[in-house]
């Protein structure tokens, strides 16, 4: 092998550096060369002296620092990858955007549920006080027994205002830890990508 | 070898291999020849590491119709080399501690 084919293929196989970093790599070995060459070795003695070009390659990539390293790891994109993406924008960015929009319909749908619960507690309360007041006002009035009766429904409201209190608490509960945990997935995720 | 001390130990070569002129890549690899093998890829890495650290200037000078470049050392390169005497007298005397422990066990 001669210096230029050994330079060539030497470049072929340094993609992971930049091109400034390749050209000042290159140089390197094409003086190496040339000074063996001025030492009185043949040019093919030379190159061989220097070493074979796979080695030398695993050699800059085992050698080169860890900041090195990481950069090709850390994948740019390519050109046609960055024109099909905006080229595919009016779908893919659409058929996202409906995505998005399914998944906060189902979101806020969930409040609403619960939101609707708690709206079922508040008129449970509001019914046992209203009904308390009315059977007190009847109780004092003519018709005692109809008193009595609202004063009984008015008590099954407030037991039945205690149950969904429970329920709506824990309801809630569970619902803020799910958002908060379906949050911290969603950003570990994003992390992640960023790391890898 | 550990590889942080082997990465110390030869960036002092180098420096002591352009301490007293300057010296270019590969009159440097054949002057540490006797005492050391070092690849052109590690070389090359060790000079831009030295470099970058501001222990050695680099000057590209003609020669014989092609450039080839020069490495000279700076005051922070000899301080290096001081540094390394020093640490090195250090490390002696724990070598001579753990020796000393190995034989006692015997």
């Amino acid at each position: 092998m001669n210096k230029q084919e050994f330079l060539q293929k030497l470049g072929q196989q340094m993609s992971g550096l930049s091109s400034r970093e390749k050209e000042e790599r290159l140089n390197f070995y094409r003086e190496m060369i040339d000074d063996r060459m001025e030492d009185g070795l043949s040019e093919e003695e030379a190159v061989c002296a220097v070493g074979s070009v796979d080695i030398i390659a695993g050699q800059i990539t085992e050698e080169i620092s860890p900041a090195e390293t990481r950069q090709p790891t850390k994948r740019r994109l390519k050109a046609w990858e960055i024109v099909l993406l905006i080229l595919g924008s009016p779908i893919w960015f659409s058929l996202l955007i409906a995505a998005l929009a399914v998944v906060l319909s189902l979101y806020v749908s969930l409040w609403a549920v619960l939101v609707s619960a708690w709206a079922v507690f508040a008129s449970a309360v509001s019914c046992a006080f209203a009904l308390l007041v009315a059977g007190i006002v009847f109780l004092f009035g003519e018709r005692k027994l109809t008193g009595i009766a609202i004063i009984g429904t008015s008590l099954v409201c407030a037991g039945l205002s205690v149950f969904l209190f429970f329920g709506c608490k824990a309801a809630t509960k569970g619902f803020i830890l799910l958002t908060k945990k379906t949050a911290l997935g969603i950003k570990h995720c994003f992390t992640k990508k960023e790391v890898a | 070898m550990d590889l942080q001390l082997k990465r110390g130990l030869l960036d002092v070569c180098v420096l002591a291999a352009i301490q007293d002129e300057d010296s270019y890549g590969y009159k440097i690899i054949k002057d540490m020849a006797p005492y050391i093998t070092l690849s052109e890829s590690t070389l090359y890495t060790i000079l831009k590491r030295l470099e970058n650290g501001g222990m050695l200037t680099v000057q590209t000078v003609e020669h014989g119709g092609r450039l080839r470049k020069y490495y000279r050392i700076t005051q922070d390169g000899r301080k290096r080399i001081d540094d390394f005497k020093e640490d090195w007298k250090e490390i002696m005397t724990i070598y001579r501690f753990v020796t000393k422990e190995e034989l006692s066990h015997e």
